[in-house]
């Protein structure tokens, strides 16, 4: 197991100078000048300022040598400078990426956790109104853009009743706390600010739920299948036959087995969503990684769209390997072989 | 103790429901096992034991229609609630099952699933006592190293040894009564054996009632203290093991007999019954037998012959569910076929 962890790690680095070069090349490769959004567009017919600027962003060199350089650098953890907020990637990413990270996991948590829920109970009531409704429910969660239903929960919750706070992470009144981590509700509670704890939780609600609502329609349907599948298996009905009540065989039988098949999915949907939750980030005025890449993706940003692609390459392999091992530890079949 | 046999099954109709609409899986099925009594239950496949099997446990689904009566030791089975019958699952009456690999729960080590049948009967042990009362059970049904077994998962064990587990389990709660479902059918021939030899022992030990589903004849001929023929829903003979397969009265226990293959002769061809078994949606009129059966009349067409007394001073205690049961098979009363 150890040495399977350690193989995938070393795995890792190859990967993401494969995915870095693939970036390179076809963000370099695009109809688009960079220059556009560097160069007013007054300046724009001035040679002088557009050779000046050429040289100050590397972009007079020849492809490969802009790859050499772009990779040399990145070897010191250097991403480079970002054509449009005139500094480090690194240090963007830096500031926009726990955002992301707190608002996909308190997702993630609703979405997974209510999606289990909703997938247990409609397989046991299969065809029963519960199941039904789920279904329902859930195609609703899954199929509603978030850009909709984020406003109409921002109108309802925020315009209509008041009960939850508007956009943003913090009521923009507020100081922010010291960064440390990052996550608003663990850096105000390590600078011991409750009032601000709660209000950087109410903030994170609605756009959460959003964005768990489409996770949950996914896993509850994942969920729902497979304990039907599991449910025919003969040890349920060995389990019965043993005893067991209807509870302990959903659960400590039936759940335990099916989950196994969607860990797959929960792994995928969080790598998806760090940089996928820029629709959710938008409505809600995040500043996540995923309005970053959009933005840098707009003004042809080479060194911010690298970085942010590193940071979604990232994440695909190390939820992967992180599915791989709870793949592991939830079946006993694939850690022994 | 009641005088009440250990368990009585009289008129037994189960139906199911199909998308074709009711069908009749089995039809006025009686029976009874006394304590420390084997029953042999004998059939083709699809003609209803293992149903009838799963109806004593209360394991059907719901949409299952059981008419008739199951009885405890007096106690009506039919009818009773889920909750009730899972209190007398495993800890009273327990199963198990034709295929060893699939009815064990593979995330599941041993030692969990033999202390979960405990602990579900027994709230009170204490999980030291459960693990030791655990590791007894694996020693009494002999299976070696039962230490290392018991922190194993099921597929690390072989097909036997995963009968033996679940026997194991079945015996947990010391049963009054073990159902075994085709328990050899999916095992090699040596290890086949073994197990029979093993539920011998421990109907014996244990004095449980024993009903054993086999479409092995030897096998039954062999351990059961009754055996009863059933073919397509109904039971067609019954009676002491020895009485009935020495001096058949049934054409279709006749025809199961002939069919076995014999050391002593000399054919090259096998010999089977004619025809195949009817589906449950085209069983034939009259005595369900009667499209296969070589000495089928006009009446046999018609009417459905009752599970009646042979009258036959050879085979006392011997019942037959045929219109011609004593002259069919024998013309010359006591002069043998």
């Amino acid at each position: 197991m150890t040495r399977f962890i350690i193989r995938r790690l070393i795995s890792i680095p190859l990967l993401l100078l494969g995915i870095v070069s693939i970036a390179f090349l076809i963000s370099h490769n695009t109809q688009g000048d960079p220059l556009a959004s560097i160069v007013s567009e007054r300046q724009m017919d001035n040679p002088e300022v557009v050779a000046a600027a050429k040289a100050r962003w590397g972009l007079d060199k020849s492809l490969p040598e802009q790859y050499v350089l772009y990779l040399r650098n990145l070897i010191t953890g250097d991403l480079g400078t970002s054509f449009r907020t005139k500094q480090g990637v690194g240090k963007d990413i830096l500031e926009r990426l726990p955002a992301t990270l707190e608002l996909v996991i308190a997702a993630m948590i609703l979405g997974v956790g209510s999606g289990i829920v909703l997938g247990v109970l409609a397989a046991r009531f299969r065809n029963k109104p519960i199941d039904h409704a789920a279904r329902l429910w859930a195609l609703t969660g899954s199929s509603t853009p978030v850009f909709w239903s984020g406003l109409i929960l921002l109108y309802i919750f925020s315009v209509v009743l008041g009960w939850l706070p508007g956009p943003g992470r913090l009521d923009p009144r507020s100081v922010p706390p010291e960064f440390m981590t990052g996550f608003l509700t663990i850096d105000t509670l390590l600078a011991g600010d409750f009032a601000a704890f709660g209000d950087a939780l109410h903030h994170l609600i609605l756009p959460a739920l959003v964005l768990g609502w489409t996770v949950m329609g996914i896993v509850s349907r994942l969920v729902r299948g497979s304990m039907l599948d599991v449910l025919s298996q003969d040890y349920i009905v060995a389990a019965r036959a043993r005893g067991a009540g209807e509870l302990r065989v959903l659960l400590n039988h039936a759940l335990r087995n099916a989950l196994v098949p969607t860990l797959t999915i929960i792994g995928f949907t969080f790598a998806y969503l760090i940089t996928g939750a820029v629709l959710t980030e938008t409505i809600f005025s995040w500043p996540g990684i995923g309005s970053y890449a959009v933005e840098a993706a707009r003004n042809l940003d080479y060194p911010a769209i690298i970085g942010v692609t590193i940071v979604g390459g990232t994440a695909f392999l190390l939820s992967n390997l992180a599915t791989d091992i709870a793949y592991a530890f939830a079946d006993p079949r694939i850690r022994l072989s | 103790m009641s005088t009440a046999p250990l368990i009585e099954v009289i008129d037994l109709t189960i139906q199911l429901n199909t998308a074709v609409g009711m069908l009749e899986a089995v039809r006025g099925v009686n029976f009874s096992v006394a304590d420390g009594k084997t029953l042999g239950v004998v059939g083709e496949s699809g003609c209803g034991k293992s149903i009838t099997m799963l109806a004593i446990m209360g394991l059907l689904p719901p949409d299952v229609v059981i008419s008739g009566s199951i009885k405890l030791r007096g106690v009506e089975l039919v009818g009773m609630s889920q909750r009730q019958l899972a209190g007398l699952r495993g800890k009273r009456m327990a199963m198990i099952f034709q295929d060893p690999m699939t009815s064990l729960n593979p995330v599941m080590t041993v030692c969990e699933q033999i202390i979960e049948a405990i602990s579900i009967h027994d709230r009170q042990a204490s999980q030291n006592a459960k693990r030791v009362r655990a590791l007894d059970l694996l020693q009494l049904v002999a299976i070696p190293y039962p230490e290392r077994r018991l922190k194993q998962y099921p597929h690390e064990l072989s097909g036997g040894m995963r009968q033996r587990v679940m026997i194991a389990i079945a015996m947990a709660n010391d049963p009054e009564l073990l159902i075994a479902d085709e328990p050899t059918t999916a095992l090699d021939v040596t290890v086949q054996a073994q197990i029979i030899e093993l539920l011998q022992r421990l109907q014996r030990e244990r004095k449980m009632g024993l009903m054993l589903i086999s479409h092995d004849l030897g096998v039954v001929a062999g351990i059961a203290d009754e055996v009863a023929i059933m073919y397509a829903g109904r039971v067609c003979e019954k009676g002491p093991v020895e009485t009935v397969f020495d001096r058949p009265h049934h054409p279709y226990t006749f025809g199961l007999l002939e069919s076995l293959p014999k050391i002593d002769r000399t054919e090259d061809q096998l010999v089977a019954i004619p025809g195949s078994l009817p589906t449950l949606s085209m069983r034939p009129s009259g005595c369900r037998f009667h499209p296969r059966c070589n000495f089928a009349q006009a009446i046999c067409a018609e009417a459905d012959p009752a599970l009646e007394t042979v009258q036959d001073p050879l085979t006392p205690g011997v019942v037959a569910a045929c219109h011609f049961a004593e002259t069919a098979l024998y013309t010359d009363q006591g002069a043998g076929s």
